[in-house]
């Protein structure tokens, strides 16, 4: 868990990183927040791990400690048992035997020496007599309880200082291994902290270096805090693991150390417990053999006495008694006993038996009581055995039990020790010295013991005897050490050694343990550090991935910045490259159109003036064809904005069809513009963008019809398309009326119905008409129609409908895109339907701004439009669109009652009462009419005739005014202006013709009358002619002639209204001045709060109009620009905006 | 007395006619004329005699500039033009104009050679203009004094 949130830490201090720049306070509040976090979990991890740790050793301990109280209860059992079985042995001997035993050992018992020498049994024994007068039964069950208590006392002061050690251990261990973790934990922190500040510290230092390093950086950064986490991670398992195993190899050996221990010390004690019991025998037979005459003891008691006692000595093989025989008395006891002292022999180390007599030497030790089983060693003399002679020599002179080496036993096979004690025949003082005890010694007591037998059977007595192998040396010779049971097995590598004292200060003994088997594969200490292991690697791994991958995305994400800038400094660089070459050539164009003018104005013959006409219509072409690209550049690079002026959309639409009627009339087609009467007079919008779009429009559909047919714009609300049944405009009912494509056209040629591209409008899908004004444009041709494999690029810039187009037509093929992109500028839609040999009808939506019919606007025209108010005319028209459409600019100028009829026939009834006929010339048949007027009362005043006429020669046109049946000739496409004057001229009312006064300077004049101008130029010239132009228009002027002075000048507070400043002088441009005169304002406004806020409109004057210098101009604080030499209208609309209020 | 009126008003008329035609003069002549009223009868010679000062000035400076052997300092020469350019755009001095533009380009390209040559025409030009112009204001003078009124010309 640790690990976890250690690796965690990095990214979440990445994260955090990365976000610096977003905010600091976040960053320190997520700072805190993490460390309160990380806290968290390194202090959950830390308890689960300690709770984990202590309850595993708790239990090591509990265990342990269960284990060493049931084996040392074990102990204290089978010592009492012991201990019983002793007493219950010595009691019976007592008791039952004869009371004269006790009486003697009451009579010892006085002695000293002799109460220190036989320790408890001695005690016990005087413990016995002194309460031998009451009831004897109980007494022995309260010895033996006062046994029993002793000795667990003993041995539970034992058990308990064992297991206070041990505790000790547990908790030493334990606070070490909590101090450990703790300190573990604490340093990862302190070092994770560490680097985090420094971290934090350099991405501080480098913030404002490139991302791309930082980002580079900081992955590096999260590698190496992954390596460090993985590596904290692995070493961390290992040393837990280490841990772990360590403190279960201790216990291993503290197990060992704990049953070797046990082992050595009940077979020590038992080996005492039968050393001293063959100590008392001898005492028994120095007491009633030696003290007593005649003996007490001959070989039968002796042999039944052991026999009998012979529990108490369950390790002996036998006891023997030998006596100590000089040589001097070699023949009295041998007569005494009536055997020879025989001599001991050893036949292939397996026979003991001697039946020579014992060769003379100086002294003899013939045994002569035995045991039962050793029955065959009476006569034997001991002092004829090496072992046996060494032995009784050390007995003797040390007057305690000695052992013998080790050696192979007579009789059985088994290797045994002897043990012999002296028999003395007074009681010698403790420090008696070698010398006294030698003349003392009256006889050897030797008792054989079985050594494996005795382990093997101590062994089997103790638990888990399966897990641990026993072995017993004598170490006596340390060169030579003597194997005295157990075989060289198990696990050599651990090995307890316990030191074994028989009592025999000369012969050392050990034993030594070792496990049976080898130490099992530590599971426990394998396990959780195993998958502490895996866990970190899985982590590791995943967070390796996890940082590769964020690695990769940044490393993505900067190649996709890089690209982004990259292509979009390209297009950008397009766009300027576009602008700037387009501006280019336009410029010398210019010049080029300008000389060709020039020289067409003067004095040329027909060729020249041709080829000077044609080059004068190429450059044209050329700079239409500049004036789209620069369109298109600019919508690219998205610098085009839509204006939003009132303007009015029928004449914007007479004023389209009077520049291409020269085109279509070239070609022979015919060009009609209808609006629908519910489309508002003044709309608001980009008269120039509609107007271009209008044209280019119109423009493709001339290009591309051919010598017949028709173009008809059409104008309507979206609305009126939405709710076709309540309409009543007659063309939109046509329309909708009819099929895909109809006859029923203009000019009778068939054409393509555009509500087929009307279906594909969105603004049709939806019904929510809560829209401002959206206009429906349609325009309709006869055309050559567009292929349909052609019709999906049509939108495409420079796609045409196939390479031959632009051959045979061409263009560049840009109009149709820029006119896509202006509408969908005007959140429009455009849309066509086409059919190859038929024609093509293109429709687009607009959104516009509406307002309130704009009275000036019209002003000029309303008195015109009022005189022809009550008319009644007459349209004869055989077809119908086309009367609709004659109707439409009747209606405009004012001529409200307009019947139509097909054909004059028809109209025959309609004549009464007319004002005006308008017949168009499809429809004119001269005898006809002559018979028709001929018919006519001459009472009235007949109506006006007028010819409206799409394509006539002048001689046509001559010929039809010659006949006097026509007033007048009017030629399509109908125009409100051309109207007005063709119905003036008939109706002869002559209207003012002077009636384009000048009405705006008249505005400008009131605009700025009295208003302080400041005038700044260096050219004299130029300030004078600034100077006239304003001071015409009433206003104060002031002329400076440089930046500085108009600084001075300007600086607040100060009373001019405004400035007109040159860009372009020296020593301070006008770019400067502006600044500098901003800079002084805000000055000022900083000072006088309250106070007018100081802020004189600027305007620039400049020869040169380009975008980059108006864009300059308003960057640098100015309000706008009037190109120079001053136009009025531009003049108008620039102040108007500061004025006009 | 009236016919001399008459014959002078026609002289003048064509003779301004011609000046346009020929491409001196440009419609900011006419708005320049138009300025001229009451309250500032010598409005147009004002100014012309102005802009001639400047046109005197500038291109002595010019000349200076361009005369000077080894570099030449493209951006004053520029800067002279471009004020030449302004006065004479807005007196309307059409030929001048066009041609400061052309030298305005040579400038910018820093073509010695072209520049001199404008600099050369300019000079030729504004000269020739200037004769023309006084040519003009005495045909005015000479109406005024045989008691005519000098007519509007339009173009």
């Amino acid at each position: 868990m640790s690990i976890a949130c250690e690796l965690s830490n990095p990214n979440l201090k990445k994260t955090k990183a990365a976000e610096s720049s977003v905010g600091k306070w976040i960053i320190i509040s997520k700072i805190l927040l993490f460390r309160v976090f990380c806290g968290l979990l390194c202090l959950s991890a830390l308890i689960c791990l300690c709770f984990s740790f202590s309850s595993c050793i708790c239990n090591n301990k509990q265990d342990e400690a269960a284990e060493s109280s049931s084996s040392s209860k074990g102990m204290l059992f089978r010592n009492q048992n012991v201990s019983r079985s002793e007493i219950d042995a010595m009691l019976s001997l007592f008791f039952d035997s004869n009371q004269v035993t006790s009486f003697e050992c009451r009579k010892e018992s006085n002695d000293p020496g002799m109460l220190e020498n036989y320790g408890i049994t001695c005690s016990l024994s005087t413990r016995v007599e002194k309460e031998e007068e009451e009831n004897e039964e109980e007494e022995a069950k309260k010895i033996k309880r006062h046994v029993a208590e002793l000795m667990s006392s003993s041995s539970s002061s034992f058990e308990e200082n064992e297991e206070g050690v041990h505790h000790e251990l547990v908790v030493l261990f334990y606070v070490m291994n909590k101090w450990h973790w703790w300190w573990l934990v604490l340093s990862v922190l302190v070092g994770g902290h560490v680097i985090f500040e420094f971290h934090q510290r350099k991405i501080e230092v480098s913030s404002f270096l490139q991302d791309k390093q930082q980002c580079k950086r900081s992955g590096r950064w999260r590698k190496n805090m992954l390596r460090l986490g993985i590596l904290a991670g692995v070493s961390l398992s290992v040393l837990w693991f280490w841990d772990t195993n360590e403190q279960l190899l201790f216990q291993r050996k503290e197990t060992l150390t704990n049953m070797c221990e046990e082992r050595a010390r009940v077979l020590q004690d038992q080996f005492n417990v039968s050393m001293n019991h063959v100590h008392a025998l001898s005492i028994l037979v120095s007491t009633f053999h030696h003290g007593k005459t005649p003996s007490a003891i001959d070989q039968k008691t002796f042999s039944e006495y052991t026999e009998r006692t012979n529990f108490e000595r369950p390790l002996t093989s036998g006891v023997a008694y030998a006596l100590k025989v000089t040589h001097s008395e070699r023949e009295r006891f041998e007569k005494e006993h009536g055997w020879s002292i025989k001599k001991m022999e050893i036949k292939d180390q397996t026979l003991v038996a001697g039946f020579d007599p014992a060769p003379v030497q100086d002294e003899y030790a013939p045994v002569i009581f035995a045991q039962e089983t050793v029955s065959h060693i009476v006569s034997v003399d001991m002092m004829s055995g090496k072992e046996d002679r060494e032995n009784i020599l050390r007995a003797r002179a040390l007057g305690k039990g000695v052992l013998t080496s080790p050696f192979q036993l007579l009789k059985s096979n088994h290797l045994g020790v002897i043990l012999t004690f002296a028999v003395y025949n007074t009681n010698l003082p403790h420090d008696a010295t070698e010398e006294e005890r030698l003349n003392a010694t009256i006889g050897y007591l030797g008792a054989s013991y079985d050594m494996p037998s005795l382990v093997e059977k101590l062994l089997q007595q103790l638990a888990s005897k399966q897990t641990i192998s026993v072995n017993v040396y004598d170490t006596t010779n340390a060169s030579s050490v003597i194997k005295m049971y157990g075989s060289e097995v198990g696990d050599m590598s651990e090995e307890h050694i316990s030191s074994l004292d028989f009592g025999d200060p000369f012969r050392k003994h050990e034993m030594h343990c070792r496990f049976t088997q080898k130490p099992p594969i530590p599971w426990l200490a394998i396990m959780p550090p195993g998958f502490a292991l895996v866990i970190t690697l899985l982590l590791g791994y995943i967070f390796n991935e996890a940082i590769n991958r964020i690695a990769s995305v940044e490393e993505d994400y900067q190649k996709m910045m890089e690209l982004k800038a990259r292509a979009e400094a390209a297009d950008i660089a397009k766009s300027q490259f576009l602008a700037t070459v387009s501006h280019e050539i336009r410029t010398p164009m210019v010049g080029v159109l300008g000389m060709l003018k020039l020289l067409m104005d003067t004095d040329l013959d027909a060729k020249q003036m041709d080829f000077a006409e044609t080059a004068h219509g190429s450059g044209k072409d050329l700079i239409s064809l500049i004036n789209e690209v620069l369109d298109q550049a600019k919508i690219e690079s998205g610098r085009l904005e839509l204006e939003h002026v009132p303007f009015d959309l029928r004449f914007l639409l007479d004023n389209v069809s009077s520049l291409l009627s020269g085109k279509a009339a070239e070609k022979g087609i015919e060009l009609a513009v209808y609006v629908s009467s519910n489309v508002p007079a003044v709309i608001i919008g980009d008269p120039s963008r509609f107007r271009q779009i209008i044209t280019n429009l119109v423009g493709n559909s001339i290009k591309f019809t051919q010598e017949k047919g028709h173009i008809f714009i059409s104008v309507h609300l979206t609305s009126e398309v939405r709710e076709p049944f309540e309409t009543e405009d007659e063309i939109l009912k046509q329309r909708l009326g009819s099929d895909e494509t109809s006859c029923n056209t203009l000019s009778g040629y068939p054409a393509v119905n555009a509500t087929g591209s009307w279906r594909n409008f969105k603004t049709f899908q939806d019904h929510s008409c809560d829209k401002k004004t959206e206009l429906l444009v349609t325009v309709e041709d006869t055309g050559v129609g567009i292929p349909f494999d052609a019709q999906s690029r049509i939108f495409t810039p420079f796609m045409q409908a196939d390479s031959s187009t632009s051959r045979t037509y061409g263009g560049t093929g840009i109009g149709l895109s820029i006119s896509k992109r202006l509408v969908e500028l005007m959140q429009g839609e455009i849309g066509f339907v086409s059919r190859p040999g038929v024609g093509t009808t293109f429709s687009f939506t607009g959104v516009f701004g509406e307002r309130e019919r704009d009275s000036s606007a019209l002003e000029l025209l309303d008195q015109s439009i009022q005189e022809f108010q009550g008319l009644k005319a007459l349209v004869i028209d055989s077809r119908n669109i086309r009367a609709e459409v004659t109707r439409y600019h009747l209606q405009r100028v004012g001529v409200s009652s307009v019947d139509i009829a097909s054909s004059l026939a028809t109209a025959s009834g309609k004549l009464v009462n007319l004002d005006l006929v308008l017949i168009d010339k499809d429809a004119w048949n001269k005898e006809e009419y002559s018979d028709l007027l001929k018919e006519q009362p001459s009472t009235r005043p007949s109506p006006k005739i007028i010819l409206l006429a799409t394509f006539t020669t002048p001689s046509e046109l001559s010929e039809i005014k010659s006949s006097g049946l026509v007033d007048e000739v009017v030629m399509k496409p109908l125009r409100m202006s051309v109207l007005i004057c063709c119905l003036q001229e008939t109706m002869g009312s002559g209207g003012g013709k002077k009636r384009q006064t000048n009405r705006k300077p008249k505005n400008l004049g009131k605009l700025l009358r009295g208003k302080k101008i400041l005038v700044v130029d260096d050219t004299a010239v130029n300030r004078r002619v600034a100077d006239a132009v304003l001071r015409k228009y009433g206003a104060l002027v002031t002329c400076v002639d440089s930046g500085k002075a108009a600084v001075a000048m300007l600086k607040p507070p100060h009373d001019f209204d405004a400035c007109f400043m040159d860009l372009q002088m020296p020593e301070m441009d006008g770019f400067e001045a502006t600044r500098r005169v901003r800079d002084l304002e805000e000055e000022m406004n900083k000072k006088a709060e309250c106070s007018r806020k100081w802020h004189t409109p600027i305007l620039a004057m400049t020869a040169d109009v380009i975008q980059a210098t108006n864009e300059k101009c308003i960057k640098c604080g100015m309000d706008g620009f009037v190109s120079k030499p001053f136009e009025e209208e531009e003049l108008y609309s620039s102040v108007a905006r500061f004025f006009d209020k | 007395m009236d016919a001399l009126v008459a014959q002078l008003q026609m002289q003048y008329r064509n003779y301004t006619a011609s000046l346009y035609q020929q491409g001196f003069l440009d419609d900011q002549f006419t708005e320049l004329k138009k300025l001229q009223d009451d309250a500032s009868p010598d409005f147009v010679a004002e100014v012309l005699s102005l802009f001639f000062e400047d046109c005197v000035k500038l291109i002595g400076n010019m000349a200076r500039a361009l005369d000077q052997t080894g570099t030449v300092d493209f951006s004053q020469v520029g800067a002279s033009v471009h004020q030449l350019k302004g006065s004479s755009s807005s007196v309307g001095a059409k030929r001048v104009k066009g041609l400061c533009v052309t030298f305005k380009e040579y400038c910018e390209a820093n073509n010695y050679e072209g520049c001199v040559r404008c600099l050369q025409q300019i000079d030729i030009e504004y000269k020739a203009l200037k004769t023309k112009l006084q040519d003009m204001f005495n045909l005015e003078k000479q109406i005024v004094q045989a008691g005519g009124k000098v007519p509007q010309v339009d173009n």
